[in-house]
């Protein structure tokens, strides 16, 4: 889907991306993690054009992104920011229109999209649709900002910390929402972050970046077990790392087939660490597991969680 | 602070000042009245004349509603403000600001009975206090009220209907303000329009020019500093040098190419006054559609282009309606700084309101300079007051 091969930038000389490679196959959702300052956002930023590439070569779909004339280019990419870009003249639906409206998309089917979007996002069209992005509260805003990228069904969606200046309580569930979206509608993410809970959270491939450079990636899991190096150790947090393999790995991996417990059963792709919580609250060392439609399948017991 | 005071029961010790613009406003009514003359009473139009006080002026009834008035604004303070209050503070205070004129008015009549044809009566110190006292009292009152721009528009709108209608009543014609303009009014009528024409020809370019160069501004920080070096000093240029900076090469240019002088090009006249209006209105519209576009948050222009729209959708559908409260404030500034300058333009023939300024002073006729510079005050408050309103109304929710 996106091939990135030894894009550089530099800026007064100084290498701000250097050498970056890295291939994200369609249907991923990439997280590209690294300390603020190393270069993530200037390379989301290269793949939209938004920063011109100085050497190297980005392709999407196979195809150079500058044999692609830019605004065509940005307008085929979901763009997502923190401070959301919402336009403050136009209201919410608007907004929500504004790449299907460069696309000359008729205004039936705009309309429609919209109120497609602002249910997905779970935003009731009806009050929200005339409003203006400043009578919104944070996390409705950044909702819409996440609806105005998906508006025109692009195949590839950039997303640059848009939930960073949200509260733990609305990031948990916008977070929630995206990974439910991204499941939903099979699109290739690629989400840029410093913070490893988020990323862990929602990645199914993830990049370590440091100073300009790719350090490691692959599965979370693997980076998590198998670091690359001490940077890689440190980022990912010497303490607490128990925990947070705990809350990439699944309960289905670990799951006793075939037995029973009693209680509230946990969903079998839950993350372990949930199973963790639960036994820790209901004081018990089992508990019954769940599939998608609420029929018993197995147990998981406190040894599965550190086999 | 209302809102607290509303809550306690009324207090009326003497500690308990309300509202501190009020009795400042009082005092100086009261002193402007007993210190001052609120006419002059001059033997010919060309000297100063002798201070009459309001009471000798205009006789016991006038007198006494002023000094009610200023008893009412001293009372007024102690009482707690509320809504009610404050209504009655902008009717009265209207009432006064009418009561004045008219009381000048009345006077000028009574002294004039019986003395000789060339005798003058000019409005004095008093008045004048009295009346911008009355002004700021009415201005205090609509802010306290939070008058929103419609309600401020209807104000001054029946404030100035009922000064209107004082004046066409003929009860001010004694005043030698008056005078000036009754043996002038065919001139002033053509001054007046000339120098609306003089100001909205000088705006037009001024913005047809500006505004590019202030997008240029904007997007290349490059041409900025030099830019704005250029255009401060032109600023810095004396309006009357700048006028007579003129004179030489446009009377070459008219003098080359007579096919010019034809459509009225010279040294002198409207062609010098528009080009200098022009190049001083530059500046604040160059640097109020910088600052505009400048000032859009930088987050929405980056989304903007991540999206996918066009350098020139950016502009015209983002930044331009983003930036338009900062763009009228511009264009506000340049009216009321062109409604100024064009009254000195008047010394290179380029007639507007500036002609009777310099014929009074050429004169030493203070009344007569006053018949030119307060419609030209006239016409810049209104100008400043409705792009003001109309700013209000459109972006109610942007800084002013």
């Amino acid at each position: 889907m996106i091939e990135i091969e030894r894009a550089t930038k530099r800026y007064g000389g100084r290498p701000v991306v250097e050498g970056f490679s890295l291939n994200i196959v369609e249907g991923e959702f990439c997280v590209l993690i690294g300390p603020s300052g190393c270069g993530k956002s200037t390379l989301l930023r290269m793949i939209n054009r938004l920063v011109p590439i100085d050497e190297g070569a980005i392709r999407i779909g196979g195809r150079d992104i500058r044999d692609i004339p830019a605004e065509a280019l940005r307008r085929r990419i979901g763009y997502a920011i923190q401070s959301t870009g919402l336009f403050p003249h136009w209201t919410v639906a608007d907004n929500v229109a504004t790449v299907p409206r460069l696309l000359g998309w008729p205004p039936a089917r705009i309309r429609e999209r919209v109120e497609e979007l602002l249910r997905m996002l779970r935003l009731d069209p009806d009050g929200f649709r005339t409003r203006y992005p400043q009578q919104l509260s944070g996390g409705e805003q950044q909702r819409v900002g996440v609806a105005r990228a998906l508006a025109a069904d692009p195949e590839l969606l950039l997303m640059d910390e848009p939930f960073a200046a949200l509260d733990p309580i609305n990031r948990d569930r916008l977070q929630d929402e995206l990974v439910r979206i991204h499941r939903l509608t099979k699109k290739t993410i690629l989400f840029v972050t410093h913070d490893i809970e988020e990323a862990l959270r929602l990645a199914t491939r993830m990049a370590v970046m440091d100073r300009g450079r790719l350090v490691q990636e692959g599965r979370p899991i693997e980076i998590l077990e198998r670091p690359a190096d001490d940077f890689v150790r440190d980022f990912v947090g010497r303490q607490g790392l128990g925990l947070k393999l705990l809350s990439v790995r699944r309960v289905g991996d670990r799951l006793r087939r075939g037995e029973t417990a009693e209680g509230e059963p946990v969903p079998l792709d839950a993350p372990l660490r949930e199973a963790f919580s639960a036994m820790a609250q209901r004081r018990t060392d089992r508990l019954p597991v769940a599939d998608a439609e609420g029929r018993p399948v197995g147990v998981i017991a406190l040894a599965d969680l550190v086999r | 602070m209302t809102a607290d005071y509303a809550a306690r029961p009324p207090d009326f010790s003497a500690a308990a000042i309300r509202n501190r613009v009020l009795p400042v406003l009082g005092l100086a009514a009261a002193a402007a009245i007993l210190f001052s003359g609120f006419v002059e009473d001059a033997p010919n139009r060309l000297v100063s004349g002798r201070p009459v006080s309001l009471w000798a002026a205009a006789g016991i009834w006038p007198s006494a509603a002023i000094a009610l008035f200023a008893a009412l604004l001293l009372a007024a303070a102690l009482l707690p403000q509320k809504r009610a209050l404050s209504c009655v503070i902008a009717v009265a205070a209207a009432l006064a600001l009418l009561a004045g004129l008219a009381a000048a008015g009345m006077a000028a009549r009574t002294l004039l009975a019986g003395a000789a044809p060339a005798a003058r009566i000019a409005l004095g110190p008093a008045f004048w206090v009295v009346e911008a006292t009355a002004a700021f009292a009415i201005l205090d009152a609509l802010q306290r009220l939070a008058a929103g721009p419609l309600a401020r528009l209807l104000a001054v709108a029946a404030i100035a209907a009922a000064i209107a209608a004082v004046a066409l009543s003929g009860s001010l014609d004694s005043l030698a303000i008056a005078r000036e303009y009754e043996s002038r009014h065919a001139a002033f009528a053509a001054a007046l329009w000339r120098h609306i024409l003089i100001v909205a020809l000088s705006i037009g370019p001024a913005l047809l020019i500006g505004f590019p160069l202030g997008v240029a501004a904007a997007k290349l920080p490059r041409l900025r500093g030099p830019l704005f070096a250029f255009l401060n000093l032109l600023q810095t240029v004396p309006s009357v040098a700048l006028f007579g900076l003129l004179i030489v090469p446009l009377s070459e240019l008219a003098k080359a190419a007579p096919r010019l002088a034809a459509f009225g090009i010279g040294g002198i006249g409207l062609a010098p006054a528009l080009i200098a209006l022009v190049l001083y209105a530059l500046l604040p519209v160059v640097r109020n559609t910088a600052a505009g576009l400048l000032g859009v948050d930088r987050g929405v222009v980056e989304a903007g282009r991540g999206m996918g729209l066009s350098p020139g959708q950016l502009l015209w559908q983002v930044e331009l309606p983003l930036s338009l409260p900062v763009l009228l404030a511009g264009l506000r500034i340049v009216t009321v700084q062109a409604i100024g300058l064009a009254v000195v333009a008047a010394l290179i023939g380029a007639g507007g309101l500036g002609t009777f300024v310099f014929q009074g002073l050429g004169q030493y006729a203070v009344d007569l300079v006053l018949l030119g510079a307060l419609p030209a005050i006239g016409l810049a408050l209104f100008a400043d007051f409705a792009l003001r309103s109309l700013s209000a109304i459109l972006f109610p929710a942007a800084p002013r």
